[in-house]
């Protein structure tokens, strides 16, 4: 008999986030400050994850443009920046902006930039299905890099460093501890809003779509606009991951949004599993710590890990979801 | 009685082979239409061009007096045509309640709600259930529908069209891979039924289609040879040569 | 834009174009027939591309370079399907695209370990690195001329193998119809891999040629992948006509956009036609599935 919804979803999410509200205080404790900004590393990627996750997991969409709109949240809090220390206003059409430095508007700026991009991207590449789609999410992915890369007066290639001072509600994002406690703070905001998602009528749509689309049209579903606002919803998390990114460490760059980011994302998700949605949160802190201690140990650390990821394909088939239910099946 | 699905001269082919070819049906109003005839005769292929999965080559699909010849398969199950598969078409992950009760939601209109949990959904499960029970399956309720039987998929696909609520309900060889049981149960599960919807039953199983149908249209190569009451078509001298002779 | 600088760029692009259908070649047959998004195919490219430099540069000689670099990239291509991918023909597109992309990590770090993170340098065979006149005003390099013929040759080459021959007729029939290709019974298995095998060959043909003129280092495999990815996805998956107007056509866009626009966006214009085409034809100009 299938556990209670309570302790299946909920009662991960809550030891999550308890887990993480810890880290500060074990850490000043262990006189470790350096972990806390690890954890906020953890966390913001996390958040990317589990955005990336509501369509890769729940969707079925296996998408690689998700760093790209990662990194266009991050440059639209560096652009935001920029216009704001620079005194030069931003002209969006007949609009003109002073720019801003407070992530408070910012980040809500970010998110939404991100889901037009998504939306965009979306109606072209839904058109198609299975590995057309995933050809089509790279490109456009390497699209937007190399719109990044185009933009000279934001430092092209080089990326973006912010100068001005950004602030949060009267606080000071660079402060280690105000990022932190940011960062958790939309991760819970996430996983809150991400389990409420899918079990609710659009999650059940979105669910049943990755299993049987046919079957969904039948059922008089047009399955089409339902993964497009997935796709849209879950670019606006990622936007606002790459906004704190951008926020936190006051420098955004193209690599940050590189397809290669795409891929990293997605090995987090499988990495946790697909099937629940704070798995992600449990693979990019997998994926993070792994990379920390790989790199500690040998500077040829990709090596390792890339045969940790074919490994994972090879046994793991379907995810650690598809484990589960071989062993079920057994 | 009224007209309730009629075809108008529907051809379907593929590159030189015809699938359909000049076919005029009707289905009246709350009957219990079965549509026979021997493998690759293109019944598949007719159910799926009514239900709107392939666009036929010419001719016109009219349903409930309107012409439904260009509406997408969405559109035509949002107003009344609810088909279940030849090959069992459920979505494995979720449980046979959240099958049923995805299939309820559709037919309440759009899903664009993002917060309130549809497992509180008390009216819904309600009748998800509800159905369940109908259908014999109230003992699956909670069961991921991958570990069904067979006989219980075919029962659950059942379950989801009658959870759309629909004016006609197409049901493309429901009894399929059935064993002897399950299909005698099928066949009173149907004419259960029979009294609630009106139904295109495409099928193999004579005893069954003969006990079920109030009219047959028998299909031959793409083309219908003949229509009407069992009686009538076990007296036609063509549907015995071309097709019931072979049984 | 002057007449001669119009040849140039039409002939670099050309160049280009041919080099992108040497590659999208074996990414879109593998594609087609085994159902495998293959991204690590522009590792065997930077292979193509390493194994020449170093023996070309060993014994002095470009040609003896090439040589081995073709048997090396056409062996590993097959030790590949055998040893790993063969498994992933009937997975989900995400275990193939974690799985290549494991690869990529594998082969990017491994060149690395080997060759050091520094390009290599990987000098022009004696006798091709001076110019041609072609017209007046326009001298072309002499290496980029063999490009444009040895890809033309071989693109030829591969095309009438494909469509003119018993094995190709098979392959096509693989790459349209994969029960077909099942049904091919007992050659099925070699077919696999020596679709792979020569895929991987012509992968790392392309990257030896482009060694000389681009820079020989690790990492040189994924844009150029990029560029196949399109090609393949606005050719059509599976189709070698598609794959042939694609690739030039990307060929063409890339160079004219790097030079008319900024290399930036002239790297963005090539997603923006692509855009276009699948709005307008989801499956490629040359849908080989239904």
């Amino acid at each position: 008999m299938a556990k209670s919804p309570l302790i299946r979803d909920w009662l991960p999410i809550m030891l999550i986030l308890a887990v993480f509200a810890a880290v500060p205080s074990v850490a000043q404790a262990m006189g470790q400050p350096f972990a806390i900004k690890v954890a906020s590393r953890i966390l913001v990627f996390a958040i990317a994850a589990v955005g990336l996750n509501l369509v890769l997991g729940f969707g079925g969409m296996v998408s690689l443009l998700h760093a790209g709109l990662f990194g266009v949240g991050g440059y639209v809090v560096g652009i935001s920046s920029y216009h704001e220390f620079n005194g030069e206003a931003l002209m969006l059409g007949p609009v003109a902006w002073g720019g801003s430095g407070n992530l408070l508007i910012t980040l809500p700026l970010a998110a939404l930039t991100s889901a037009a991009v998504a939306s965009l991207m979306g109606v072209v590449s839904l058109r198609t299905s299975g590995s057309y789609f995933i050809m089509i999410t790279l490109a456009f992915n390497q699209m937007l890099f190399y719109l990044a890369v185009s933009l000279d007066r934001y430092g092209g290639e080089d990326g973006l460093q912010m100068l001005g001072t950004l602030n949060l509600a009267g606080f000071d994002p660079s402060k280690r501890l105000v990022y932190f406690y940011a960062a958790l703070s939309v991760l819970a905001v996430v996983l809150i809003f991400s389990q409420r998602l899918i079990g609710s009528r659009f999650g059940m749509v979105l669910r049943a779509t990755a299993q049987n689309e046919r079957r969904v049209k039948a059922l008089g579903i047009p399955p089409i606009r339902y993964k497009l606002a997935a796709v849209a919803i879950s670019g606006a998390i990622c936007g606002l991951a790459g906004g704190l990114l951008a926020g936190g460490t006051q420098f955004i760059s193209p690599a940050d949004m590189s397809w290669v980011r795409s891929g990293d994302l997605i090995v987090m998700c499988v990495l946790g599993g697909l099937g629940t949605v704070w798995g992600p949160v449990l693979g990019a802190a997998c994926f993070l710590l792994l990379e920390l201690g790989l790199s500690g140990l040998t500077n040829a650390w990709q090596l390792p890990f890339g045969l940790i990821v074919i490994g994972m394909a090879v046994y793991l088939n379907g995810g650690l979801v598809g484990l589960l239910r071989r062993v079920r099946a057994a | 009685m009224t007209v309730l699905l009629e075809t108008r001269n529907l051809v379907r082919r593929f590159g030189g082979l015809v699938a359909t070819g000049d076919v005029s049906l009707t289905v009246l109003a709350g009957e219990t239409h079965a549509l026979i005839g021997p493998n690759g005769a293109g019944k598949t292929t007719l159910i799926s061009q009514l239900q709107g999965e392939l666009m036929p080559s010419s001719g016109s699909i009219w349903f409930k007096g309107a012409d439904i010849t260009a509406l997408p398969s969405h559109r035509r199950a949002q107003i009344g045509l609810a088909r279940s598969f030849q090959i069992t078409s459920v979505l494995p992950d979720f449980t046979a309640l959240e099958n049923v009760r995805l299939a309820a939601q559709a037919r309440q209109g759009h899903s664009f709600r993002f917060w309130a949990q549809i497992a509180q959904d008390r009216a819904l499960n309600d009748e998800a259930r509800g159905i369940l029970v109908r259908v014999g399956l109230e003992a699956m309720t909670s069961v991921p529908a991958s570990v069904l039987s067979h006989g219980e998929r075919r029962q659950l696909e059942l379950a989801m069209a009658m959870a759309m609520r629909p004016a006609l309900l197409l049901l493309d060889e429901p009894m399929a891979g059935m064993g002897k049981m399950d299909g005698a149960k099928m066949t009173r599960l149907l004419a259960e039924l029979k009294s609630d919807y009106a139904m295109l039953l495409v099928e193999h199983d004579m005893e069954a289609v003969f006990a079920l149908a109030d009219r047959l249209s028998v299909l031959v190569q793409g083309r219908l040879i003949a229509t009407g009451t069992p009686a009538d078509i076990r007296a036609n001298a063509d549907v015995q040569a071309a097709y019931l002779g072979h049984h | 834009m002057t007449l001669p600088l119009l040849i140039e760029q039409t002939l670099n692009g050309i160049q280009l174009g041919v080099m992108l259908f040497l590659m999208s070649a074996g990414l879109t047959l593998v594609f087609g027939i085994m159902n495998l998004i293959n991204l690590a195919h522009g590792s065997l490219y930077m292979l193509g591309a390493f194994v020449a430099a170093s023996v070309a540069s060993l014994t002095g000689y470009f040609v003896v370079g090439a040589i081995v670099a073709v048997i090396v990239t056409a062996a590993a291509g097959a030790l590949l399907e055998v040893a790993l991918l063969r498994r992933f023909y009937r997975r989900t597109h995400l275990d193939q695209v974690l799985v290549t992309f494991g690869l990529i990590l594998v082969f990017n770090e491994g060149a690395r370990q080997i060759w050091g993170g520094v390009p290599l340098r990987f000098s022009l065979p004696a006798g091709l690195d001076g110019s041609v006149h072609l017209w007046s005003g326009l001298d072309y390099p002499a290496f980029r001329l063999v490009i444009l013929g040895v890809g033309l040759v071989v693109g030829l080459l591969l095309y009438a193998v494909i469509m003119r021959t018993r094995i190709g007729m098979w392959v096509r029939a693989g790459a349209s119809n994969r029960t077909m290709a099942a049904a091919m019974g007992v050659n099925v298995e070699m077919i696999f891999i020596g679709v792979f095998a020569a895929g991987a060959a012509l992968a790392g043909l392309a990257g030896l040629m482009a060694g000389p003129i681009l820079a020989v280092q690790v990492g040189m495999g994924e844009p150029v992948l990029i560029l196949c990815l399109v090609v393949t996805v606005i050719g059509g998956i599976g189709s070698i006509n598609g794959a042939l107007v694609a690739a030039l056509a990307i060929g063409l866009i890339d160079t004219f956009g790097r030079v008319l626009l900024s290399p930036a966006l002239g790297s963005m214009a090539i997603f923006v036609a692509m855009a276009a085409i699948l709005a307008w034809r989801p499956k490629g100009l040359f849908p080989v599935h239904g």
